[in-house]
């Protein structure tokens, strides 16, 4: 769904330190002038991954898992089916398996198997429990702009949020700074594997997102303290901070020329802002925007069209049913509650048909939880939506429905190559469920993140326990 | 009558789009000459498996008979006297009408940044304690969460406070979910917090929260027989509105609803119940309760619970378990389910996640109706189908607590109620998006 070029994220995220030297000496050689370039031959080149992921899987034993439903995230559906995971990865399918010498087998029968659960909406970590303004560090709430923030400075890994999202089946999860802001900084995808530091969560090679922010949330938190006090202002900041970002390109791009063509120059000043914002119009940083109302959603839509960038997707889009036709031309994703509804008046339009009409349309719906309670059941969620939806006489199949939580959600986040679908190659994110999962009764029984078995609800010593809740009461309850 | 034959008139000429289970049942309400306006109406819902939570149980097959209003009775089988409108419910499940435990359905339509919420209370001089404010006179009968709820297989809710400046929240009330005179009761229960917020907003500190409640409990005690006409002297820390309310309290004519989550508040409460023995009291959230059910169940104290509620949100509810309702469950307490306004229509998930996490399937059905029903004193008139109970009966398409099920008729007071709300015409409004005119021309 986005279109990012794979190997220009890795280039950019291979480049190392700020002023790396690139010699260019293969240029330089051929170079007319070589001499007079000589003195520049340090190239300033931006490190685009100066917190590298230090994300290590759990170990994992080849396992073999029978008679299984199996839902593969890309619509398919399989009864008394089989899968393989070994060596991280999916490895078979079907009948097409060939087994190992060592391997465990876990009897499915009865039971359902789809890939993990990718929510793109989550503030583990940045909106911690204990809910305290200590740890509340998700919203850098003194400018309209601050993309220069990012989001996995404030995680927390000791949230206890973690785990129980584990123990929902969430497997991967993108941590966003808050909705105050117009651009609120950089997201973070995480592997839901807390360790010592955030670097240890990070899903690697993922691309990084911003968080922008339409409608009454910055109007309502600067109206005051300078603006945006209006929506007309919210598009009025969008575009001034587009023109600062164009220029800052521009200047980066004209100094990258220069150099190249042997000029004697010198590298722009470094601005952290303008150098998220620069990301996304290189098409590196994939915008995800918390949008509401349909007629904002379009207009935004118009402002990335004028800036030429592309929104990976809109969150929340309570009214996306109204648009859904220019989401899936504009090519822009969704990410919605299957219910949630009126508790501000711009999510006072909200339906329960959104993400089944969204999905009608061609567009790419996903179902979101924005909530450290509702992340622990989105498999609920997206049962929901899928009822509510065919009530409507929309038909859509439950293979087709668990797209919402796991292929479409890794393609608004840039990892669907790795991650997001049960396809041989595919990184084994796995949740075997205790029956259908579009049952309120269903409980995911086992938790496999990159073929480690990172929660099995039949062996509570072995569930995780973060920092937080260790020596309190209720340590490793049942929860 | 004349507004839904007109409904559904407009409904028909866009049937081709959709047709949405509201419109089905209402045009085969019609076609069979059912009147949903008129008192006199008789119904038989024919052949579902019904869920009394009467003595009469559950029957895998039954038959509801509803005449004027109320159940007249509930037959085994699929027989449908002569002279009552018949609605098939064969392969559905009938329970009776579900209700909001702890809302504030009537009392808000936006909450947050959108004009006046009558949720809120802030100071006043009528009130030191805010005992004496009663919601009864905020409920709006046409606030459009009544016909989301209710099409949702809610007939009637708790009603209350929010967010107080005070140490109470209040009087609230019982509401039935219709569009007309909607007080079930009023000043149906007094309401306070004594958790963590609470403590930080009366007083900084326990200390000072717990014996500012006593006090007020013990002027309400001397206020039972004490002249409160303006005549005489009351120098009371509480206001004489407030001894006014609050002396049914402590007489026990209306249950005091405690709004309290770790064990030390829980501990505080029953000892308060030795104190005041008449106090009916009634936890609310109860994050640690399983952690005294037992005291809870001996104490006679129900806990109305958020069955999903299992984080450590506060240094005060680190015991929080989605097994609480459960556990409660198992050492006899009685448990109600649903704390949420506008999506109280969600505490069937709820409640399913409950069973889901160890409390059993009768219980969990109790705990949306009769168990709520019984806490407020309404036990008589709501909360279970038995003869001469209103007639707030729901036929669901399945189980009611899987989420992929839903209400496909509901009947409040024995009416019919239109499967109709805001949210099903904006939904049928965009459901083609391809139309010669702008939208707003297009009026399902």
């Amino acid at each position: 769904m986005y279109n990012k070029n794979k190997s220009t994220w890795m280039l950019a995220a291979i480049s190392t330190a700020v002023l790396s030297t690139l010699t260019l000496s293969a240029c330089s050689d051929n170079s007319a002038d070589a001499k007079a370039k000589s003195i520049t031959t340090e190239q300033v080149v931006i490190n685009s991954d100066p917190f590298p992921s230090t994300y290590e899987p759990i170990p994992a034993v080849a396992t073999l898992i029978t008679n299984a439903t199996i839902i593969d995230g890309i619509g398919g559906l399989d009864t008394d089916s089989q899968i393989l995971l070994q060596d991280g990865k999916i490895i078979g399918m079907g009948a097409d398996i060939t087994l190992p010498d060592d391997y465990i087998e876990i009897d499915g029968t009865g039971k359902y198997v789809t890939p993990g659960i990718i929510d793109t909406h989550s503030h583990l970590g940045v909106y911690p429990s204990p809910d305290t303004r200590s740890h509340a560090d998700g919203n850098e709430m003194t400018s309209p702009v601050t993309a220069q923030v990012w989001a996995e400075h404030s995680v927390w890994p000791q949230d206890p949020g973690f785990q129980r999202a584990l123990a929902g089946g969430v497997t991967s999860l993108q941590i966003l700074p808050g909705s105050a802001n117009l651009f609120g900084g950089r997201s973070v995808v995480l592997k839901n594997l807390p360790d010592r530091s955030v670097q240890d969560m990070k899903f690697p090679d993922a691309p990084y997102g911003i968080k922008m922010a339409c409608g009454e949330n910055p109007k309502r938190v600067y109206g005051k303290k300078g603006g945006p006090s209006t929506r007309m202002a919210n598009v009025a900041g969008y575009r001034k901070a587009w023109i600062g970002a164009t220029e800052y390109k521009a200047k980066w791009e004209q100094y990258e020329a220069d150099f190249a063509a042997g000029k004697d120059t010198k590298a722009p000043k470094r601005d952290l802002n303008n150098e998220t914002l620069k990301g996304v119009l290189d098409g590196d940083i994939i915008v995800h925007m918390h949008c509401y109302r349909a007629d904002e959603m379009v207009v935004m839509m118009d402002v990335m069209q004028e800036f030429d960038y592309q929104i990976g997707s809109f969150h929340h889009a309570v009214e996306g049913y109204k648009i859904a036709d220019k989401l899936a031309q504009n090519n822009v994703c969704a990410s919605m509650w299957a219910d949630w509804w009126g508790f501000k008046l711009e999510a006072y339009d909200g339906i329960r048909e959104n993400v089944a009409m969204v999905h009608q349309a061609g567009a790419c719906a996903v179902v979101h939880s924005d909530s450290d309670i509702g992340i622990q059941r989105l498999n609920q969620e997206a049962a929901k939506a899928w009822s509510d939806g065919r009530r409507a006489g929309i038909d859509i199949s439950k293979a087709d429905a668990w797209q919402w939580l796991t292929a479409n959600a890794a393609k608004s986040l840039g990892i669907f190559d790795q991650t997001g679908s049960l396809e041989v190659g595919k990184n084994a994110d796995v949740v075997l469920w205790s029956t259908d999962p579009f049952s309120t009764y269903a409980q995911a029984e086992k938790v496999f993140i990159d073929g480690g078995l990172a929660f099995d609800r039949s062996q509570p010593d072995t569930w995780p326990v973060s920092d937080f809740e260790l020596g309190q009461i209720g340590e490793g309850d049942h929860k | 009558m004349k507004r839904l034959l007109t409904k559904f008139t407009k409904v028909g000429k866009v049937s081709a789009f959709g047709l949405s289970i509201s419109i089905i049942s209402i045009s085969a309400a019609l076609s069979l000459g059912i009147s949903p306006s008129a008192s006199a109406s008789q119904f038989a819902i024919v052949g579902g498996k019904v869920h009394t939570l009467s003595a009469q149980g559950t029957l895998d097959e039954a038959t509801v008979l509803i005449k004027d209003g109320k159940v007249e009775q509930i037959i085994a089988g699929t027989q449908s006297p002569l002279g009552y409108e018949r609605i098939d419910a064969a392969g559905k499940v009938v329970t009776p009408g579900f209700i909001g435990a702890y809302t504030a359905l009537g009392l808000v339509e936006v909450g947050f940044s959108a004009g006046q919420v009558d949720a809120s209370t802030t100071n006043h001089p009528v009130t030191t304690i805010g005992a004496a404010v009663d919601v009864s006179y905020g409920i709006n009968a046409d606030s459009s969460l009544i016909p989301i709820t209710r099409m949702e297989g809610f007939t009637s809710a708790v009603t209350g406070i929010e967010y107080s400046d005070y140490l109470f929240k209040g009087q609230g009330a019982v509401i039935q979910l219709t569009d007309n005179d909607p007080l079930l009761k009023a000043r149906a229960f007094m309401a306070l917090s004594v958790n963590n917020s609470s403590a930080s907003d009366t007083g900084g500190t326990r200390g000072t929260l717990w014996v500012a409640l006593k006090q007020a409990l013990n002027e309400a005690e001397y206020a039972i027989d004490a002249d409160l006409s303006p005549t005489q002297p009351w120098h009371g820390m509480i206001s004489r509105a407030d001894a006014k309310a609050l002396a049914h309290v402590v007489q026990g004519h209306k249950p005091l609803l405690i709004k309290a989550d770790r064990k030390a508040d829980l501990l505080h409460i029953i000892a308060l119940k030795q104190t005041f023995t008449n106090l009916k009291i009634v936890i609310i959230s109860g994050s640690d309760a399983w952690r005294v059910a037992d005291e809870l169940a001996a104490a006679q104290i129900p806990v109305i619970v958020n069955p999903e509620y299992n984080l450590p949100g506060a240094f005060d509810t680190l015991g929080a378990t989605l097994a609480n309702a459960g556990r409660l469950e198992q050492a006899g307490v009685k448990v109600a389910i649903g704390i949420e306004t506008h999506n109280i229509r969600l505490a069937t998930q709820h409640a399913g996640n409950a069973v889901a996490n160890g409390m059993s399937y009768d219980a969990a059905l109790a705990s949306l109706t009769k168990h709520v029903a019984e806490i407020f004193g309404m036990q008589q008139q709501i909360g279970s189908l038995a003869p001469g109970m209103r007639a707030d009966v729901v036929v669901w398409s399945g189980d009611p607590l899987e989420v992929t099920e839903a209400a496909e008729h509901v009947f409040i007071g024995g009416e019919p109620i239109n499967m109709q709300s805001r949210q099903t015409l904006l939904r049928d409004r965009y459901l083609h998006l391809k139309q010669d005119k702008p939208m707003v021309y297009t009026r399902p």
